[in-house]
Formats: structure tokens, sequence, C-alpha cells
């Protein structure tokens, strides 16, 4: 059992290596055939054809980061919905009220959040 | 198994893949760009082979021997590293995503979980590209593709769940996030009929991970000119469109496995490997022309459009539909009650998107002048 569960994830060890290998291959393959010529203009960021105003560390909007919390409130729930759902029927009808507990719960957070206005992206 | 040894064998089945990866790639962009001529009355490429069937190839050499640039105020390392963090979790889902019976990589035994928990790393690629670029167009883009793609990955999830409630075995009863499992459990009738509302989510939320219109908010040409790739040239830039077609593709497969039966409906089990491969690749070739065409009929949605339609439509209809489902497999009640429930919430869904969709077009939103100053 142990080495099959190894067997298995050595593929997904080999997957990332081969990866990266695929990836850093084509950037080699790059620098083999293309020219190389740098100059100042170049080396400019794009900004419709003017020389760049400033930096573009600029702050981002607050309403990105409410639905990065959204994201991961309704994400754990994802995650704690995995082993739920492929196990509730063998533990019996309280896992189920249990999780519609749960997610009633988080549906009443999510109504709040849209009472408030967070979902409508203003 | 190729080889006994195991690493051996997975070098071999992944070698494959990494082999097909680019070559559908070519494919795709070949097909998408005759597909898109036909559609606007013109004829796509012709100059290259007969009917331009080697512009694929001769774009990748023009790519390959293209100058890579890289501004000079540009953060070198997450700029450099943006094209793997992207490309490595896209190839990673292959490992477990079967195509017939026998003919996968490795059959893991939590694969859907898998697939899912790998492919969500793309986003932090998204964001290092928009933000290591230092563009403004860039960085905007960034911050989009992450508030998209992070917003859509729960209906997603959410419908994978739903399905993988129903997924039936004979030894374990109900509930399976084994590809192989699922597939094989959808003998007579897929998973279509039983969860319409969860192939519903599962498609338009599919649709908008793979940030293609009309969900390309992230990398819209009129307004963020390219988003978060638009620093990145030659090969560089192929790699995040390459793992935008070979995402496509899993999504395309994904779709097929979980709601029309892969490879078993509706010849069965027992078909063989050579009727198999056929089903697999019709029905994922269905989704992909699906995307294709739905690319070149739709107009872009405004990003509050798609935020709130992701949030206020999918989110709570994927929770309904996970609901039902326990309620109804806990009870015992007879499948059908799968089919209708859903299959009521489904016309319920799309006849308040219906109704949202009139609203806004008898109401143009009067133009907010303080946000003006604002740079995102």
């Amino acid at each position: 059992m142990i080495q099959d569960l190894f067997a298995d994830y050595i593929a997904v060890l080999i997957a990332a290596i081969l990866g990266i290998l695929l990836v850093g291959g084509a950037l080699m393959g790059n620098y083999i055939l293309a020219p190389r010529q740098a100059s100042r203009a170049k080396s400019l960021t794009y900004e419709c054809g003017m020389l760049p105003i400033g930096r573009s560390r600029t702050q981002v909007h607050f309403r990105y980061y409410l639905f990065a919390i959204l994201f991961l409130i309704f994400d754990i729930e994802a995650v704690f919905l995995f082993p739920w759902a492929v196990v509730f029927l063998d533990i019996g009808k309280a896992a189920f009220y249990e999780m519609l507990f749960f997610m009633l719960i988080l549906g009443f957070g999510l109504l709040y959040a849209w009472k408030k206005g967070v979902l409508s992206w203003r | 198994m190729i080889a006994d040894n195991p690493w051996l064998d997975g070098l071999v089945r992944m070698g494959i893949i990494a082999l097909a990866m680019p070559l559908a790639v070519i494919i795709l962009t070949y097909v998408e760009r005759k597909i898109s001529g036909r559609m606007q009355q013109r004829l796509g490429p012709m100059r290259v082979g007969p009917y331009g069937l080697f512009q694929g190839l001769a774009d990748t050499i023009k790519l390959l021997t293209k100058e890579d640039l890289r501004p000079q105020t540009a953060d070198r390392w997450t700029f450099e590293l943006a094209p793997f963090v992207v490309v490595v979790p896209v190839f990673l889902a292959f490992v477990t995503l079967p195509f017939t019976a026998d003919l996968f990589v490795r059959n893991l035994g939590l694969g859907l979980f898998f697939i899912i928990a790998v492919s969500g790393v793309s986003i932090v690629g998204f964001v290092m590209a928009g933000w290591g670029s230092d563009n403004k167009y860039a960085l905007l883009g960034g911050a989009r593709a992450a508030a998209q793609l992070i917003s859509y990955e729960i209906p997603l999830v959410l419908a994978v769940v739903a399905v993988a409630m129903i997924a039936y075995t004979p030894e374990a009863g109900r509930g399976s996030l084994n590809l192989v499992e699922i597939v094989d459990g959808q003998g007579r009738v897929p998973f279509i009929v039983w969860q319409p509302l969860a192939f519903f989510i599962f498609l338009v939320a599919g649709l908008a991970e793979l940030y293609r219109q009309p969900f390309d908010i992230p990398v819209a040409e009129s307004e963020v000119v390219g988003g978060p790739f638009i620093e990145y040239s030659g090969i560089r830039w192929s790699m995040f469109q390459m793992a935008e077609f070979v995402s496509m593709v899993l999504i395309s497969v994904l779709a097929a496995l979980l709601f029309l039966g892969g490879w078993n409906w509706p010849l069965g089990n027992g078909a063989g490997i050579a009727l198999q491969i056929p089903l697999i690749l019709v029905k994922t070739s269905f989704f992909i022309l699906l995307f294709i065409w739905l690319r070149f009929s739709l107009p872009r949605l405004r990003i509050d459009q798609m935020m709130q339609f992701c949030w206020q439509v999918l989110l709570p209809f994927a929770l309904l539909q996970i609901i039902i489902n326990g309620w109804v497999l806990v009870y015992g009640w007879p499948d059908w009650t799968l089919g209708v429930s859903s299959g009521a919430l489904t016309l319920v869904a799309g006849y308040l998107t219906y109704r949202a969709a009139r609203q806004a077009a008898e109401e143009p939103v009067s133009p907010r002048l303080h946000r003006v100053g604002s740079v995102l």
C-alpha cells in the first residue's frame, strides 16, 4: 500500500521536474537562438508609446482585499466539503445536518456581505 | 505499467505528455485561427503549407528566435519565475487525468482533489507576472486576474464536490474522488442528467478560469492591453499561451469525464480502447469547440457584472446543489429527484441571470466621477 502510494507520487515529482525542464528548455533555446541587443528604449516598460510616468508600485483598491477574504472563507469551506462528500453517507444523517448547519452559517455570512454591498464591486 | 521501475515508468508516461502538450497547443492555435477566420468571413492562415497547416510551426520558430526583453525596472526574479509558476501546475494536473480506463499516468486515489488543488497554484503566477513587470497595465491585469480566478474557483470546486457526492461505486457506495471510479459510475446515464445545475456552473466557472472571452477581463486588449503578459515577449510569452490552451484541454477533458460519462457512456466499459479513445476525443473536442465558438460570439462582460454573477448567482446555486444532493442521498430518495430538482434550479438560475441582464440593458449605469482619480 505504502509502496503503491510512493509509486504514485513519484510521478508527481517527475512531472514537476519535467515541467520545470520544459519551460527552462524553451527559455534556454530562446537564449541560444535569439539575437540580443540591449538598448535603453527597449528596456523601458510599455505605456502607450509615451515614456512611462513613475513606477507602477501603486496601491491596490480595497475591494480586491474584501474578495480575497471572502475567497478564503469559502475555499476553506470547500476543503471541508471534499472529505465530507465522500464519507457522509457512511456516518449517517447527523453528518449531513452538521454540514448543513455549517453551510447555513457561511450562507448567512454571504447574505450579510451581500446586504453590505461587498459583492457588487463598488 | 510500462516498466517495472516506478521512476522509469513515470518518466516515460510524463515524457509522452510533455511532448504532446506543445503539439496540442500548436494544433489548437491553428484550429482556433481557422474557426475564427470562418466565423468572420475570411480564410484564416493560408500561406504556410497547404491551407496554412504549418502556420503553428512557423510561429513557434519565430517566437523561439525572437529577442527576449525584460524591462530594466522589472523585479527580476518575480518576472522570470512567473512562467514556471503558471505552466508547471497545469502540467502537474495531467499526472492523474485519465483519458480512458487504462490510459493515464497515475490513478491517484484523490485524483479530482489533486487536480483542483494543483491548478489553483497558477493564479500566483499571474499575480507574479503582473507585479514583476513594473507596468501599470500589468499590475491592473494581475489584480483583475487574481480577483476573477479566485472568485470563480469556488463555484468550480463546489460543482465538482456535487459530482463527487453522487459518484457511485459498487464496493464503497456513493462518494468518490477518484476520476476512474467517477466515470465508471455513470454507465447508463451520464451525470449531466442528474446534475444539470452543477454542469452549468462547472462550464461557466471553467470558462472564467480560462480567462477567455467573454471572461477575458484580466487580459482585455482594449482595456489593459494584454494584462499581466504585456511585458513578456517571444518564447516567454508563449509559455503563458501554452498554459492557457493546455488548461482549456484540461477543463474540457474534465467536463467530459465528470458530466458526459467520459469513455464509458454510451458504449459501456467493455468497448475496448479502440472505441474509447475516439469517444473521449469527440467529447473533449465538443467542449473545446464550444469555448472557441463562445469566444467569437459573445461580448466581454464588465468586471462588476462578472463578479456579481459569480458571487450572487453561481455561488448560492452551487451551495444549493450540494445541500439538495445531500438531502436526497441521506434519505435515499430515488435518483430522478436529483435530476428534477437540479433541472428546476437550473431554470431558476437561468431566469435570474436573464432578468438581471435585461435590467442591466435597460438602465445604463451613470458614470461615477469620484473614481476618476484612482488608478485601479
